[in-house]
């Protein structure tokens, strides 16, 4: 037997936790086709909500009051513009107000080319609002690390989860070169598009850098972070959010004044996304990237 | 023709509301007579301590030692009063105004004061003022809501699920028009779980009336959604009964007409009160012949949160 999936280690950290933990898991059609792309398990412990978002997150964040743990799943992150109060306004403000917790597990799950309200990534929101920690696991191996850090701390943690990395079974590394012309920071699913972008750019005679970005708040500024910007002075951040204030800009920033490097950020442009393909405005890929950073080597940057 | 509709949906209720919204509509008769005298002494005992702690709150206001919005309970004593001698071992979500629940259900009133001086000995170091107070000391657990009206409602409920333990949701007649509430009234239906919630009708959102706001009945919903569901004035006597019926087959719903004595936010007055419950407690008190114990525990509130509220002493606790 290889290496579990992503989705496979999401239901066997579930599976534990609702057997063992006496933790619980509430969404909307948890048990409907497809139990969540296969990461729900059949178990003890699981709350289907109704089709009340606000209501549905409220009743997750008092679950949370008693000690539940619970695992709160929203299937399509556009869906947590509704369901984004109760832990906006009470989850995480609960523990700075009045010293008592409400530590809740947000799988927040994107996708992209799924139409207006179905192709959302939100995670930059959830950045702006002080009490969370905000994360966007690809990997098995990441997941167990997030899900460890939730079961640690206290408080509310947004996982922003990408359905392109549910049949994931390697681990991403980051990619170091020596005399590299750029480095490449990606996010969520554009880690996978970054991967390709280097490998077809390093066939052009492009040396780059690729660093990857787990937790996006608190971002930590490390030695493994900046070293590689540090040596190649230029850098690009990539995620599949949208590009005005959102996550890849906010960090581009906290990198430019880490380092002083030129750091450049891409995601969404400022359209709507459509379901049909013309008019996608799909998540940066290997081809995005790859003109962005020629772009960006061009204008000497 | 949109307009039309309105203005007789606007009518109707306006009809409805006339017709209940009175200081005896539900009120069981002579009922004071059929309690303890300990209990009627001890709803009267909270109904003061919710007024003159707030009388001190006024004037600190006024003196400009609390220095932003209040959001007050004088007037509506009545509830936090009797719901707290009924549902003891209850969680308690609270609504922003909250200052009732908080000393009715057994909140230290200094580390109320506390808390609205903005003192790290405040019930949250100070952080929460006055209108999302929580408690939990004194085998009270109170929780509350940040500033969205009725958030409170689905947390509570889902305190309830995961935990087994009664609730008491305590919201305004604004909160109740929130989508929220009434659909997490509906999953406590569902899941049969043990919450009852309280709507402290007070007529008003900020300013504007029931009939201008809706021309349905929160109670009826509640019914609809298959619960216990009646509408009450607020004397205290017939709500401790209420609750203490309704407890026994939650979740359950109890709307509870009562009346601000200040604004929505703030300490001003927009003219008398269509009731004053607790006048109308003390008068009640002397008919069933607890005059003199009334009085004198009238006289010793009085006392204590005069003490509380002295302001040297504030003025010292502000200066540290």
């Amino acid at each position: 037997m290889g290496q579990k999936t992503v989705a496979e280690t999401i239901k066997e950290i579930t599976r534990k936790h609702l057997t063992e933990n006496n933790g619980l898991i509430l969404g909307e059609c948890l048990t409907a086709v497809g139990w969540v792309n296969n990461t729900v398990p059949d178990c003890k412990g699981i709350v289907e909500l109704p089709m009340t978002d606000v209501a549905g997150a409220g009743i997750a964040v008092g679950t949370a009051l008693v000690g539940r743990r619970p695992i709160f799943v929203i299937r399509f992150q556009d869906f947590l513009i509704l369901n984004g109060s109760p832990l906006i306004f009470f989850a995480a403000k609960t523990k700075e107000l009045h010293g008592k917790s409400a530590p809740i597990f947000v799988r927040a799950i994107a996708s992209d080319g799924l139409g207006p309200v179905h192709s959302g990534v939100l995670h930059s929101i959830f950045m702006h609002f002080p009490g969370f920690i905000v994360c966007s696991p690809m990997t098995p191996n990441e997941y167990r690390e997030i899900w460890k850090t939730y079961m640690k701390n206290d408080d509310p943690m947004i996982c922003s989860e990408h359905r392109f990395s549910y049949h994931n079974t390697e681990e991403l590394c980051d990619i170091t070169v020596e005399n590299a012309h750029i480095t490449l920071y990606a996010i969520s699913c554009t880690r996978f598009e970054a991967v390709k972008a280097v490998e077809a750019l390093r066939i052009e005679g492009i040396r780059c850098n690729l660093v990857n970005i787990l937790w996006l708040k608190p971002f930590n500024i490390t030695r493994r972070l900046i070293q590689p910007l540090k040596e190649s002075k230029l850098g690009l951040v990539v995620d599949p959010g949208h590009e005005i204030a959102g996550a890849a800009r906010s960090i581009a920033f906290e990198l430019n004044l880490a380092t002083g490097c030129s750091v450049r950020a891409i995601g969404l442009e400022d359209r709507t996304k459509c379901l049909c393909p013309p008019h996608k405005n799909m998540a940066p890929n290997a081809e995005v990237i790859c003109k962005t950073v020629k772009k960006m080597l061009r204008k000497g940057e | 023709m949109l307009k039309c509709f309105s203005i007789i949906a606007g009518e109707r209720s306006e009809s409805r509301d006339n017709k209940m919204r009175v200081k005896d509509f539900g009120v069981i008769s002579s009922l004071s007579e059929k309690y303890d005298k300990e209990t009627s002494l001890q709803l009267f005992k909270r109904m003061c301590t919710i007024r003159y702690f707030e009388q001190g709150v006024i004037e600190s206001v006024q003196a400009k030692y609390i220095d932003y919005l209040v959001y007050l309970s004088s007037g509506q004593e009545a509830i936090a009063a009797a719901m707290s001698i009924a549902l003891q071992e209850f969680m308690i979500f609270a609504q922003h105004r909250c200052h009732g629940t908080y000393l009715a259900f057994g909140g230290n009133p200094e580390k109320l004061r506390d808390e609205l001086l903005g003192l790290s000995t405040g019930t949250s170091r100070g952080r929460a003022g006055s209108n999302c107070i929580q408690c939990h000391e004194n085998d009270v657990m109170m929780f509350g809501h940040h500033g969205l009206i009725g958030e409170n409602v689905p947390l509570g409920v889902g305190a309830a699920l995961g935990s087994n333990r009664p609730v008491v949701c305590f919201f305004g007649d604004g909160a109740a028009e929130e989508d929220y509430v009434f659909a997490a009234m509906g999953f406590a239906v569902t899941h049969k779980l043990p919450v009852i919630f309280v709507c402290e009708d007070n007529n008003l959102s900020i300013l504007t009336k029931v009939a201008v706001r809706r021309s349905w009945s929160i109670t009826e919903v509640a019914k609809s959604l298959g619960m216990p569901a009646v509408d009450i004035a607020d004397d205290p006597w017939t709500i401790l009964k209420t609750a203490e019926q309704f407890k026994n087959m939650l979740p359950a719903f109890i709307n509870i007409y009562t009346c601000r004595a200040n604004w929505h936010a703030g300490v001003g007055v927009d003219g008398p009160p269509e009731w004053d419950r607790l006048g109308m407690v003390r008068k009640e008190l002397k008919k069933i012949g607890l005059s003199k114990q009334s009085e004198k525990i009238e006289k010793k509130i009085i006392a204590e949160m005069e003490k509380l509220w002295d302001k040297k002493q504030l003025q010292k606790l502000l200066r540290k």
